[in-house]
């Protein structure tokens, strides 16, 4: 028994220690290994090119009109994404929370665009955009209002991709906001009914407050994912046309496997933990700041 | 004070007008699975047309797409495996002793996107020879499914009364016995959480099978993918395709509907 008892006063170690391991492994050494190729001019495609060049990389792609666009694109998305996803999932939860005929159904259908793989999602929305076959402008067609040329054009490529990450995951909110209202202390309406408030006000100056904080936390996990977005963009488009459609995820994709250019490829990478990492730091203390 | 009939109305039209365009990308997927190249491409668009299997018949025949289908569900099976073999310890440890900073760690990996792993493991794998393997792949697919299984784990054991092992280590069971023989028990629903949502995310992983994997180990994501990237798009057979990959993702979430709606909310309420 003494193996069982050495396990059992280590037990808070030797647990956890394989799964810790394994994520220094995979994520952690890996991390690492990009921030050191940042500082190399390594292009796989030219032999002897793995050299440290300092901070050359980085001036390099700074430089670059290519990656500020991209960096800027990258936050166009998820701004107009996780808005419009807050504002229809909200609205959405306000709906549906209350008991009515086939509400049971109603929240299964909401998990479908959840799961349904998001490449096979984009190919599909790729056929209503198109601009030839596409329903989507022939019913523009028919109700007598202009056709657009969606993905397929560099002005509306962004807003386009975006409905489409707005119809994924816009229920991923409303579940969330459905489940912060069922945990919702029923006192304050019963008060609020007593003192004769109508139901803009119990909207505005009830639910709403009392939901913010759960709203807060859809939006945070909404936009870690929308930075990131990389399936329906690199299906739909590939980046195009032209640039106009590519994110830092996209750029990064690129330069490491079209190019091969992992040292100009690290720098973008690291520009996206950056993002990634800044802003889940930044929306965590302000959390903290406002909780005070 | 009854609602009037007016007002049922127009909250049933309401409900009808949120789930027309949640559902109608699907049908329209199916309905064009089942039309010929001619049908998808005319114009206008036919809602009515003489239904073919020729799509699907094509997308099972002449693809080795049951292979890219048996690659699929093989990864997402051993990485969840894996899993769960690394993560379930792992999420006791975090539950029971509070180690915040482990589950920040393991969390990181939730975070980051998977294109920052992805390049390094491409130099990695190809120096060992790894590329094409699925040995490469579940690695990659455990640093989706990891996390999932730590993260809902964790919680699920943090709910438990801690009462529940010490009565049995009262009795004399070393901790380890107790999580073994009473805790695990008890945790069938968290660990079907953890599971169907890994599993769905392993399946829909797009980006890392389309690196690390070749013709061997290709993964439906990738299959379907490829169907585009050809000079002619051949629709009707990318919505067969798209159907047979929705599909499974579809009946597992209506199998286990509540424990995914669980799973996708979890932690989120709290703030």
């Amino acid at each position: 028994m003494v193996g069982q008892n050495f396990l059992e006063k280590n037990l808070k170690v030797i647990f956890p220690l394989p799964a810790v391991l394994f994520v220094v492994m995979m994520m952690i050494f890996p991390v690492a290994y990009t921030i050191m190729l940042s500082f190399t001019g390594w292009n796989l495609t030219a032999a002897d090119s793995f050299r440290f060049t300092g901070l050359r990389s980085f001036t390099r792609v700074f430089e670059e009109p290519r990656f500020l666009e991209a960096l800027f694109r990258t936050f166009s998305f998820t701004f107009l994404a996780v808005t419009a996803e807050t504002l229809i999932g909200v609205a959405l939860a306000l709906i549906l929370h209350r008991k009515f005929f086939g509400k049971g159904l109603v929240k299964t259908l909401l998990l479908l665009p959840l799961v349904a793989t998001p490449v096979a999602i984009g190919i599909v929305w790729n056929l209503f955009y198109d601009p030839n076959i596409g329903l989507l402008n022939y019913l523009l067609t028919a109700l007598g209002l202009p056709t657009g040329e969606w993905v397929y054009a560099a002005d509306s490529v962004l807003p386009s991709l975006a409905i489409v990450d707005v119809w994924q995951w816009t229920p991923m909110i409303t579940l969330i906001c459905l489940a912060g209202l069922a945990g919702l202390s029923s006192e304050p309406y019963e008060s609020a009914r007593v003192d004769g408030a109508n139901n803009a006000q119990i909207l505005f100056r009830i639910t709403l407050p009392m939901l913010t904080p759960t709203i807060l936390t859809a939006m945070i996990l909404r936009s870690v994912d929308a930075l990131k977005t990389f399936d329906i963009i690199y299906a739909m488009t590939g980046g195009g046309p032209g640039y106009a459609s590519e994110t830092l995820n996209i750029m990064a994709f690129k330069y490491s496997f079209e190019y091969f250019r992992m040292g100009q490829a690290s720098v973008i990478l690291v520009a996206l933990f950056v993002v990634v990492l800044g802003f889940s730091l930044g929306i965590m203390k302000l959390r903290d700041w406002a909780d005070k | 004070m009854r609602p009037t009939l007016l007002s049922r109305l127009l909250f049933g039209a309401m409900i009808v007008l949120i789930v027309v365009p949640m559902v109608f990308p699907f049908l329209w997927m199916l309905l064009s699975s089942f039309k010929t190249q001619v049908d998808i491409i005319s114009w206008p668009p036919k809602l009515f047309f003489s239904p073919t299997l020729v799509n699907y018949v094509k997308v099972f025949s002449e693809q080795d797409f049951l292979q890219y289908f048996s690659n699929s569900a093989l990864v997402g099976t051993v990485s969840i495996l894996a899993s769960l073999i690394l993560g379930l310890p792992a999420a006791y440890s975090i539950a029971r002793y509070k180690q915040k900073k482990l589950s920040v760690l393991i969390l990181l990996a939730r975070l980051m996107p998977g294109i920052a792993f992805l390049m390094p493991w491409y130099i990695i794998f190809s120096r060992l020879g790894l590329m094409d393997s699925y040995l490469a792949l579940i690695l990659s697919h455990m640093l989706i499914t990891l996390p999932v299984v730590v993260w809902i784990m964790s919680t699920y054991f943090d709910a438990i009364p801690i009462e529940m092992e010490e009565s049995a280590m009262v009795d004399g069971a070393p901790r380890q016995k107790a999580f073994w023989m009473i805790i695990l028990p008890l945790s069938g629903p968290g660990i079907v959480t953890a599971t169907t949502l890994s599993f769905i995310f392993s399946w829909n992983n797009f980006m890392f099978s389309q690196v690390l994997s070749m013709e061997k180990t290709k993964t439906l994501p990738i299959a379907i993918y490829n169907f585009v990237s050809y000079a002619e798009v051949d629709w009707g057979g990318v919505m067969a395709a798209a159907v047979a990959i929705i599909a499974p993702a579809i009946i597992l979430t209506m199998i286990f509907q509540k424990y995914v709606v669980q799973g996708l909310t979890m932690g989120a309420v709290k703030g």
